[in-house]
């Protein structure tokens, strides 16, 4: 398990501004009334969109909207491991260190990451700007190594480019479109196609459903026909060849 | 090798607009009204004889699942929940259907809800998938202002309610119950089984978990016939599937191709080989982190399916692919994989807390060399008293890849250890 623990210096009150209540209202309406601890996840996702990390106020506060005790949601924050426990830098950057992404080189990655920041993980730099976490299987495997900055995935970066991602923050620049750094469509191959060459939009070839339909009833009604029927006379033969 | 025509996922890479106009000029929510004409029982028939087996890992036949759900509706609703939590190491399939390929998703789940006369359905996705779950939100609400679903959905009278439930990062959470729990706004602690879900699920009322892909394939199944989808791979292992190939091959990808392709026709012609040649592999994990490692030697002709990868000890999994080259220190491979199951086990049962730590700790000691010979036959004492003795399957997770490793590479252990030894020695004698 992974032992997390909330900051000390913890904020005195926490309130939803007004466009994250409506968005909090939204979210409660998706559950079934008497329900609506469902929402705990998505609040607490809210409250750190709203903040940039989640207090022992803003806990309580959700409880108090969602009619839960506060251990509850304490629970709950200190569970899962994108809440973040304490304030971290305004650039957060992820870096997965799993298995796909060791493979191809995310010790590299994370060099650069140190060096460029000069923090480590679970680090602030000193002005506040980035904060780093190493994180475990991040989902994009085959676009390996992936660093995450905030909500995007940057992949298949490795020592240069990430140095070329901080740097561009550092300046305050628009980051390219997230995504492979290194042109890729999706998790295609990269260069020749190796699939998909097809024009997706050729009508594919559909089953007669009329058929179907009356080969579905007539096993139906063998099948009952067979279990209403007297069992037929001993001894009966074992297995029968197909 | 699977043609074009016979790819489910035509927008695998995201090359198409993923829209609702894209989707429907790919063949999505073609007839969906004439599917669900066809009945319930005519829905699970088709999906039990297309021998679909589910695609989130553990391959339990997906239109039995759907027919262990009440057939009819009582006071207490039914649910489809879709498991998007997608997180086991290797494992990137879901995250190209959900962002490139959500009408498909989302089609299924109206689908599926039908033949199991849910009302609802609630997909939920980890939270590191933010602009996956906004591309598929946006589907959604397209979905929902077509008509496609909501209270008459695509004008079959069925009303269903399908909602978007981002996760906040736990791996755990991809075990159905735990699934659940997190639903509900809970730690995600497994439950324990029975009660299955099927009877007591989400809110306590039936529910069924289904993976994405076994949700998004569904729709493609029934349109053009279970016979279709049975004439791909060997009996038992029907149909196509989504591979993930990561690690040391030339171009790491995800591709649908056949079930049972062999391993390196998979790697060869769609990947451009293992770096630096088959010759130079070292050893591939088939089927996600959970799955023991194979030596190169099975590597040369095993079968990417179900039955073969049990035959030879290991799994299919979710069918990502993590090849190895000789440069690969394979001990502090795995040793990865069990500081991976150190850090996600929930907590629940001791067996698994205590018992991942444990591997951890000795791993990397491996990984050194810094060992006794004898340890390695307690390290796989140990895995077996993980294994089986836990809740969910987390701990048999945690306890396969060291076992793998143990059954294929103990000599390397062993010369790490004795390596590690003679070193110390040296040192000794020239103090």
């Amino acid at each position: 398990m992974s032992a997390r623990v909330m900051a000390e210096n913890q904020p005195e009150s926490f309130k939803f501004r007004a466009e994250f209540l409506e968005r909090a209202h939204r979210i409660i309406a998706k559950y079934p009334s008497s329900r609506q601890a469902s929402a705990v996840i998505p609040l607490l996702d809210l409250a750190q969109r709203q903040e940039g990390w989640v207090s022992r106020a803003a806990m309580e506060h959700v409880g108090e909207m969602l009619d839960m005790a506060s251990i509850r949601v304490m629970e709950v924050a200190t569970f899962y491991t994108m809440f973040k426990l304490a304030p971290a830098g305004r650039n957060h950057l992820q870096v997965c260190t799993s298995l796909s992404c060791w493979l191809r080189g995310s010790n590299d990655v994370v060099k650069a990451c140190k060096e460029k920041l000069g923090i480590g993980f679970g680090e602030v730099t000193p002005d506040g700007a980035f904060s780093m976490e190493e994180v475990e299987c991040a989902g994009a495997c085959v676009n390996a190594p992936v660093v995450a900055v905030g909500d995007d995935y940057y992949e298949d970066v490795d020592y240069a480019s990430t140095g070329k991602l901080i740097e561009a923050l550092r300046r305050g620049e628009k980051l390219p479109n997230h995504g492979s750094v290194t042109g890729r469509d999706g998790s295609a191959p990269a260069g020749d196609k190796t699939s998909l060459t097809d024009d997706p939009t050729i009508k594919i070839p559909k089953q007669d459903l009329a058929a179907a339909k009356a080969a579905f009833e007539k096993a139906k009604a063998d099948a009952a026909a067979k279990a209403a029927a007297p069992p037929p006379p001993p001894p009966k033969p074992a297995n029968p060849a197909p | 090798m699977l043609a074009d025509k016979d790819r489910i996922f035509t927008n695998l890479y995201g090359r198409h607009d993923w829209r609702l106009a894209g989707a429907r000029a790919r063949g999505d929510w073609d007839g969906t009204k004439e599917l669900m004409d066809m009945g319930q029982d005519w829905i699970i028939d088709e999906m039990k004889r297309s021998g679909l087996r589910g695609r989130g890992g553990a391959g339990f036949p997906t239109g039995l699942k759907w027919s262990f759900m009440p057939k009819v509706e009582s006071e207490r609703p039914h649910y489809l929940v879709v498991n998007a939590d997608e997180g086991e190491p290797g494992t990137c399939k879901d995250r190209d259907m959900l962002r490139y390929d959500p009408h498909k998703l989302i089609e299924g789940c109206l689908l599926a809800s039908f033949a199991m006369r849910a009302h609802a359905c609630y997909i939920y996705i980890r939270g590191e998938f933010y602009n996956e779950a906004s591309n598929l939100q946006v589907a959604i609400d397209e979905a929902y202002d077509a008509g496609l679903i909501g209270n008459n959905s695509c004008g079959s009278g069925w009303k269903f309610d399908l909602y978007l439930h981002r996760g906040a990062g736990a791996y755990i959470c991809g075990e159905e119950t735990a699934l659940i729990e997190s639903l509900e706004g809970r730690k995600g602690q497994p439950r324990l089984k029975p009660p299955f879900p099927a009877g007591v699920g989400l809110y306590g009322c039936p529910t069924t978990v289904n993976n994405v892909e076994s949700i998004a394939v569904a729709p493609t199944i029934l349109r053009r016939g279970a016979s279709w989808f049975q004439s791909f791979g060997r009996p038992n292992n029907a149909g196509t599937k989504v591979f993930c190939i990561s690690g040391n091959v030339n171009r790491p990808c995800n591709v649908e191709d056949a079930m049972s392709i062999p391993l390196k026709e998979l790697i060869e012609k769609h990947c451009g080989g293992v770096r630096g040649g088959w010759d130079n592999l070292q050893a591939v994990i088939p089927g996600g982190a959970s799955v023991p490692v194979l030596p190169k030697s099975i590597c040369d002709t095993v079968l990417m399916d179900f039955d073969a990868l049990r035959d030879v000890k290991s799994g299919l999994g979710t069918a990502a692919v993590m090849v190895m080259d000789k440069s690969v220190d394979v001990v502090a491979a795995i040793s990865r994989l069990s500081t991976f199951y150190q850090h996600e086990s929930c907590g629940q049962c001791t067996p698994c807390r205590e018992g991942t730590g444990w591997l951890a700790r000795v791993m990397k000691r491996m990984v050194k060399g810094e060992a006794n010979l004898s340890e390695i036959d307690t390290l796989e004492q140990v895995t077996y008293q993980i294994e089986g003795h836990t809740i969910c399957a987390l701990g048999d997770a945690a306890a396969w890849p060291v076992q793998g490793l143990i059954r294929h590479f103990r000599p390397e252990l062993e010369r790490r250890i004795r390596e590690y030894r003679d070193a110390k020695t040296r040192d000794k004698a020239a103090a």
